[in-house]
């Protein structure tokens, strides 16, 4: 299953990439929304798959029975959730007040502050 | 359990919170960016005071009461504590210097607000004790800064933004990875925690792996070569007072994190690591001051000379000797203080002149001295010229250089050192000593009749504050040295961050 995850994760993150070295904005937003998704999903591999093994801790015992899910990086990934949610959308705010001023929607046209 | 190490990250937020309440009353927000950040200033004084007299030169709060290493530390040991009062004093500084320059609009679209949130950002990220903390602050920071680079929506800046925003978010992403990879690792986040955890992962080379993620994330926020590119895009597009701000705080976070991560964690592969922060360093320091050389325009080039010293806070980390840290931590300083300064005073041109292009603007000097003796405070001392504050950075981290042997870098360093001076005297020249252009006399003078002597006044305060701690730190550094050397072996020792992290407090 790792292995499989691993190619899934190395997949998304060629594509993301590959869609933000493309000229469109709305392709470059969209390479975005993939990235954060690829590291959400490292993260959730890295950290070990493990099915059906909630961290519970039974009545009288201090520590949940072996072979418990680690609760942990779901928070780590909940939060990287949100703050990607929020950045994106001020990213796809961003795309369409800079197609407004700026009229084009080639990065290649947006060069006038570049060195 | 020390309570003013949460203060610089909460007073922020307090005061961010409450200019959204007040949004309607612009004075109201005035006054609560000065009184804000003025706090804050206070605040991270009496931290680093703290600090540096506590008996083991740390101190920690465990957030929620939490015991570390389950839940998340706020650390201030000197390099973090240095750090926030730097950015607590730039806070103060840009707030005092918004009062007369930032128009209405600005002000109705919450810029207090952002730079109270991305002055608690800053903080956070330099007090935090935990690495998925770290990229949460960052973000706290980065949200805020895309804010305010856009604040005004003029077409250069959208343009900016987009590359600013899209390298940032990768190297967000970036960070987040070798987070997710480092808990894999290891199954904690803690940084103390993490110095004995990563020591005892079996295949070093991961570890090795993991580092250099860590290192090209912290570099696109450093801005170092080969990743530096949205900086010169972006950084002279935003009114002047957000763009210093920018260049005293923003790249810095990223070095600084590169400075704990490489002391604190990544200290394994001394040999390999440093060596690859040794070749950035130099191609930094070059490529910054050459891409300065070529304009005339006075933010393009001060957005250059970010890039080209940041190579310099490379190359004391990559030396990685007590004096090369502490070289490098006030490099580190006194670059905020005077490349934020220069930034403020290319503000007060434009105010004057009516334009940021140095080949139409001129005779400063005959009319305004005063702003000419501030300017060559700061410029002088940028360039590295003693008695002033650059001088004594630069010369500690040659002589680390030397001892070191490495006589490639420190041939660099003086050739960039000589270079900068190059971009300096060319301000100086063109914008001060120059008689101004005759075609454009008639904007000179119109802008000029405008300029309210009141609020010009407001604007050198901070200038002139600002200029005089250049030449303080050059004159009277020896106690400042002393600090640092301090700030350098707790560096050098990471038991002692670790020991006061997991083992006090309890």
């Amino acid at each position: 299953m790792e292995t499989l995850m691993a190619f899934v994760v190395g997949a998304l993150f060629a594509a993301s990439i590959y869609m933000m070295l493309r000229r469109s904005l709305v392709k470059l937003v969209i390479g975005l929304i993939l990235l954060s998704n690829s590291a959400n999903l490292l993260i959730f591999t890295v950290s070990g798959l493990e099915r059906g093994l909630p961290p519970l801790i039974a009545p009288g015992e201090t520590l949940p029975a072996g072979g418990w899910a680690d609760p942990l990086p779901q928070a780590l990934i909940l939060t990287a959730i949100v703050i990607g949610f929020g950045v994106l959308a001020f990213a796809v705010v961003l795309i369409h007040r800079a197609y407004q001023v700026v009229k084009e929607d080639d990065l290649d046209k947006m060069r006038s502050t570049d060195t | 359990m020390s309570p003013e190490v949460a203060l610089p990250v909460v007073i922020p937020f307090l005061f961010g919170s409450l200019s959204i309440v007040l949004y309607k009353s612009n004075a109201a927000q005035r006054w609560l960016g000065v009184i804000g950040t003025g706090a804050l200033l206070i605040a991270s004084i009496v931290l680093l005071y703290n600090t540096y007299t506590s008996p083991t030169g740390v101190l920690t709060i465990a957030l929620g009461d939490w015991p570390a290493p389950y839940g998340i530390v706020l650390v201030s040991d000197i390099l973090g504590a240095v750090m926030t009062l730097m950015a607590a004093l730039m806070g103060f500084a840009v707030a005092l210097y918004s009062l007369p320059t930032m128009s209405e609009d600005h002000e109705k679209f919450g810029y207090y607000p952002l730079l109270h949130l991305l002055l608690s950002g800053v903080c956070g990220a330099f007090l935090t004790g935990d690495i998925f903390n770290l990229y949460v602050w960052v973000e706290v920071l980065l949200v805020a800064s895309f804010a305010l680079l856009i604040l005004g929506g003029e077409r250069a800046q959208m343009e900016g933004a987009i590359k600013y925003v899209t390298l940032n978010l990768l190297s967000s992403i970036m960070l987040l990875s070798a987070v997710g990879l480092t808990y894999g690792m290891t199954g904690t986040l803690n940084m103390a925690d993490l110095v004995g955890k990563l020591a005892e992962v079996e295949n070093q080379g991961l570890v090795t792996v993991v580092s250099m993620l860590y290192l090209v994330a912290f570099s696109i926020k450093a801005a170092a070569f080969p990743l530096f590119f949205w900086l010169p895009a972006s950084y002279h597009t935003p009114p002047v007072a957000i763009s210093a701000l920018f260049a005293g705080l923003l790249t810095k976070v990223g070095v600084y994190a590169l400075f704990r991560f490489f002391s604190l964690l990544f200290n394994h592969d001394v040999g390999y690591t440093h060596e690859i922060l040794l070749w950035i360093g130099g191609f930094t320091m070059v490529t910054g001051v050459l891409g300065a050389a070529r304009y005339y325009e006075i933010r393009r080039i001060l957005s250059f000379h970010i890039v080209s010293q940041i190579g310099y806070m490379f190359m004391a980390l990559a030396l990685f000797t007590p004096l090369a840290l502490a070289g490098g931590i006030y490099f580190i300083i006194h670059n905020i203080v005077a490349k934020s300064n220069l930034f403020l005073i290319g503000g007060v041109i434009y105010l004057l002149r009516g334009s940021h292009e140095l080949k139409q603007v001129g005779g400063l000097w005959r009319e305004r001295p005063f702003l000419g003796i501030l300017f060559l405070a700061s410029a002088l001392s940028l360039a590295g010229i003693p008695p002033l504050s650059g001088f004594i950075g630069k010369y500690m981290l040659v002589r680390a250089g030397v001892e070191e042997a490495s006589w490639g870098i420190v041939a660099v360093a003086l050739g960039v050192g000589m270079l900068t001076l190059y971009s300096m005297v060319k301000i100086w020249a063109e914008a001060f000593w120059k008689p101004q252009p005759e075609e454009y006399a008639e904007r000179a003078r119109r802008f000029e009749q405008s300029v309210s002597e009141k609020g010009l006044t407001i604007m050198l305060l901070p200038i002139g504050a600002l200029s005089l701690l250049a030449v303080l730190l050059g004159v009277g550094m020896q106690p400042v040295y002393e600090v640092l050397m301090t700030a350098a072996e707790q560096m050098l020792d990471p038991q002692i961050y670790v020991d006061a992290v997991l083992g006090g407090d309890q």
